[in-house]
């Protein structure tokens, strides 16, 4: 035993004379045991991107041929083929985190219990409320924030790659470039995935953590079978189909009126016109209030419901 | 202060009563054992104490309500509820950066010190670890925090002989101070006997008996009784009778030592035969959930 650990039960103990650790201090160190307990968070978009890259490495055999015919003049569908991997790749990885935030959510509360973990965080001075929203920033926010970097990554080198390929062949650089607008396409998808995929599907992301805080078995099918159900009731009691629609409008896409297919955001629409309509609509609002009501349930039951 | 304060602390679950009215006094730096069969409320009583439970009565542990004040109270309380709930993905290291990192009470050198004396590697996952070893990984963890109370609630179970003796030697010999509490629930009476200053009996969702172990001392004689002394004995009026090789043995509660030693071989009970005893006497089965 050395001096240091000598000197603790000995010295006279200053209860109140420690100094505090702040709270933002717990919240990184709570996202952080995420990230050590699911490297899928960031596993997952690295093996999308790779993808991808290994696709887009075998079609850099017809990239010369494709630029010269774009360059003669039948330009229209040719274009369009050089641009296409972009987007295909951005939403490879794209695919690949929605998988990844949809099965963590459904974990996050529940695993903890079922593998008795809980009783091992909650013997640890860090309150319910922090671990609960560590974990839907996860969803929230650092996902729609890997996915970016790892996308952006990818085109990068994908760029790279065509204009190497391009030189070497002697062929113009310049008409790829104007064609395939990297910081306009990286704006748009950095407002896409944090706008869109982090704070317009926030209330998805809740309900799926209010679910696993509550589940004692199965979350998944708790998770899925309410909403179905209320659907079917309503169909059968009033053979509307409200519940199913507000759902579909609000999941299904983004602010009412906008296009949010990969193509629209990655290429053409300005960021400044979306963001702004993003952050009026009241959909966004009433969706993240709703999500507070969720998280506020999941901190609540993760208070008192033990192992399972 | 008293560490530990209850009144009519009450749980619960449906209509099985788990805690029914337990009136509970520990003063600081006191290591009480809670005693008692399966289901009979150690459990439900010491969640309670750490805030894990809903319960209904009057609660103060530290000064605090473990219901209202748990994220403060968890700054001064550390527990081992069964050492099998280290996450089984987190390498040894990542333990210690966590807690280190969310625990203003966590001394890092003194746990990594204690690591030190076993063959944990540092960059192994808990899951690649035998029992025995996590329970030395968690004991370090919990050893290593400067805390007021420290709660254990059955933390020895499934470990074998040899772990079990390191496990309450370190407990008293490394952590142990006289401004510390230390409550621990166990039907493994025999070998924490020697380490408790207090003792409590729980049956049934009530306390069924309390002593300090001064006062088991001073108060109870266990009688191995020459056969043709028994009559004599049983006018003395004994609150337990057991048959033991043939031979009568006798529990007696403040009688005195000097007239018993005519009797018999005089001995004092060990917490075993002074339980079984009181816990005998009230026949009938444990009733309530083991949680």
């Amino acid at each position: 035993m050395n001096s240091q650990s000598q000197a603790i039960p000995n010295s006279p103990r200053g209860w109140q004379a420690l100094s505090d650790i702040p709270w933002i201090h717990r919240f990184v160190w709570c996202v952080q045991r995420e990230l050590w307990e699911n490297r899928s968070i960031y596993i997952a978009p690295l093996v999308a991107g790779a993808l991808a890259l290994l696709g887009f490495l075998v079609s850099m055999v017809y990239l010369p041929g494709r630029m010269r015919a774009a360059l003669a003049g039948n330009a229209g569908h040719e274009w369009e083929l050089i641009q296409q991997p972009y987007t295909y790749a951005a939403l490879l990885v794209m695919g690949a985190t929605l998988i990844v935030a949809i099965f963590y959510c459904l974990d996050a509360l529940y695993g903890e219990r079922r593998d008795r973990s809980i009783l091992f965080w909650k013997s640890l001075p860090v309150s319910d409320l922090t671990v609960v929203l560590a974990k839907a920033s996860i969803p929230i926010l650092f996902l729609p924030l890997i996915t970016f970097a790892v996308t952006v990554v990818t085109q990068g080198i994908m760029l790279l790659l065509s204009t190497l390929v391009l030189l070497g062949n002697g062929l113009p650089v310049a008409p790829l470039w104007a064609h395939v607008l990297f910081l306009r396409m990286s704006l748009m998808l950095f407002y896409h995935l944090v706008g869109i995929h982090g704070l317009w599907y926030a209330p998805f992301y809740g309900w799926l953590l209010l679910v696993s805080a509550w589940a004692r078995r199965v979350p998944f099918l708790w998770a899925t079978l309410p909403p179905l159900a209320v659907g079917i009731v309503e169909k059968i009691a009033f053979n509307t189909s409200r519940f199913a629609e507000l759902l579909q409008d609000h999941f299904g896409g983004g602010p009412q009126g906008l296009d949010f297919s990969p193509e629209s955001v990655s290429m053409e629409v300005t960021p400044h016109f979306h963001s702004a309509s993003l952050l009026s609509s009241p959909g966004l609002w009433i969706g993240l209030a709703i999500t507070a009501a969720f998280l506020a349930g999941a901190v609540r039951l993760r208070r008192y419901r033990g192992p399972i | 202060m008293a560490c530990i304060e209850a009144r009519g602390l009450r749980k619960t679950f449906g209509t099985t009563v788990a805690l029914d009215g337990i009136n509970l006094r520990v003063e600081e730096g006191r290591i009480l054992g809670l005693i008692g069969p399966n289901g009979a409320g150690k459990t439900t009583a010491l969640n309670a104490i750490l805030g894990l439970t809903t319960y209904q009565g009057e609660l103060k542990v530290l000064g605090r309500d473990p219901g209202t004040e748990r994220d403060r109270l968890m700054r001064d309380v550390c527990f081992i509820s069964d050492v099998a709930v280290l996450p089984r993905w987190i390498k040894v290291s990542q333990a210690l950066d966590y807690v280190a990192g969310v625990h203003p009470r966590f001394d890092r050198a003194k746990a990594e010190n204690f690591l030190t004396k076993t063959t944990i590697g540092r960059d192994r996952k808990v899951r690649e670890l035998s029992k025995g070893m996590v329970t030395q990984l968690h004991l370090a963890l919990v050893m290593a925090i400067d805390a007021k109370l420290l709660v254990l609630d059955e933390p020895t179970l499934g470990l074998d002989i040899l772990y079990r003796k390191q496990f309450y030697d370190s407990l008293l010999n490394d952590y142990f101070d006289r401004s510390r509490t230390i409550i621990m629930a166990t039907h493994q009476v025999d070998e924490i006997e020697h380490v408790l200053t207090d003792i409590m009996f729980i049956n049934r969702g009530r306390i069924a008996f309390e002593s300090t172990r001064e006062e088991l001392e001073s108060r109870y004689v266990e009688v191995t009784v020459h056969p043709e002394k028994v009559a004599a004995a049983r006018v003395l009026k004994p609150f337990h009778e057991r048959e033991l090789l043939g031979r009568s043995v006798l529990l007696f509660d403040g009688v005195d030592r000097q007239q018993l030693a005519e009797l018999g071989e005089v001995r004092t009970p060990g917490i075993a035969d002074l339980f079984v005893a009181v816990i005998g006497n009230q026949a009938g089965p444990a009733q309530g959930a083991a949680r």
